[in-house]
């Protein structure tokens, strides 16, 4: 199995997220292109792992791909409770509303 | 190209395809689902490289829970579901901002990576994972039990309403002022009764009346 192409698939990931992160207004989806992102640097940290490092004893690629997995579901649970928070508040969760702190 | 390839290409293309209507699509419940078939797509590809428990995790952990969690967020905020003008003015913007990475990125794997053998994915048994957190790793996995539960506290507290709308003790006394007293449900009763057995008494009176006549 060739390293090009797990690499390429999670660049390509990572880009879709990051175009869901800039091109999206409901925050939820936000949310969601994020979750995309923090896959695609755990499929990249897999491969590493077991393509090119396979003799490595401690195992580093899939233990780090298993913290940034607790990370990130740590990461939704507080993002939906703020993105509860701001419904609450303003009856809206459009990314374009949340502009209270906006200079 | 090995039937590992292969099978890799399918997935690849089946994850990339979900991931892009993810973000494309105008109902948000699709966009759910087809996130939870890319994650699927993903745990298959950690499946493929020899990444059992990786892999199973994934399923578990993102299908199973995070996407849950992400439909009760779209249900909960009463979402649009199936209205347009979900994308912000930034579109085009964002499309070249994400292309452009895209071609810096693969450019530079090509570069890097390139000329790398193609191996065969090496497993690791599941013994040599735990042995390896409990051992190796386990000071950064209790720092992120830590941060498994300031999240989930912190989670409760931001979602909690302030405690002065659910705190306060509703006044008892006027409420069971308002209640009917057991007497007057009785009376209610005798009443509703009396107007059962009154109709006959309605339409037997104007007969004896006009028989009368």
């Amino acid at each position: 199995m060739t390293l090009i192409g797990p690499l390429v698939l999670a660049s390509f990931l990572f880009c879709v997220g990051l175009y869901g992160v800039i091109a999206r207004r409901n925050s939820v989806l936000v949310l969601m292109s994020v979750e995309l992102m923090l896959n695609a640097v755990n499929i990249n940290l897999v491969a590493f792992q077991s393509l090119l490092h396979g003799d490595d004893a401690a195992v580093t690629g899939q233990i780090f791909a298993l913290f940034v997995i607790v990370v990130a579901a740590a990461e939704v649970g507080i993002g939906l409770a703020i993105v509860f928070n701001m419904f609450r508040n303003r009856a809206s969760i459009d990314i374009d509303d949340a502009d209270l702190m906006r200079w | 190209m090995t039937g590992l390839d292969v099978i890799f290409i399918l997935l690849a293309l089946m994850t990339g395809g979900a991931a892009i209507l993810t973000v494309i699509s105008r109902n948000l419940v699709h966009a759910a689902l087809f996130l939870a078939t890319t994650l699927a797509g993903i745990g298959a590809i950690f499946i493929l490289m020899r990444a059992d428990f990786v892999g199973l995790v994934q399923i578990v952990v993102y299908v199973g829970a995070i996407t849950v969690l992400f439909l009760f967020g779209l249900m909960l905020t009463r979402a649009p579901i199936g209205r347009e003008a979900l994308d912000s003015r930034s579109q085009p913007m964002a499309l070249a901002v994400s292309a452009t990475l895209f071609v810096v990125l693969t450019t530079l794997i090509v570069l890097a990576f390139g000329d790398v053998a193609s191996t065969e994915p090496t497993g690791v048994p599941i013994t040599e994972l735990g042995t390896a957190i409990f051992s190796e790793w386990v000071f950064p996995f209790e720092v992120v039990s830590m941060l498994l539960l300031a999240a989930l506290v912190g989670a409760v507290l931001l979602a909690r309403r302030d405690s002065g709308e659910s705190g306060e003790e509703a006044d008892v006394e006027i409420i069971l002022d308002a209640l009917p007293t057991p007497a007057d449900v009785e009376a209610d009763r005798r009443e509703a009764a009396a107007e059962l057995a009154h109709p006959d008494n309605v339409t037997a009176s104007p007969q004896a009346s006009g028989g009368g006549q």
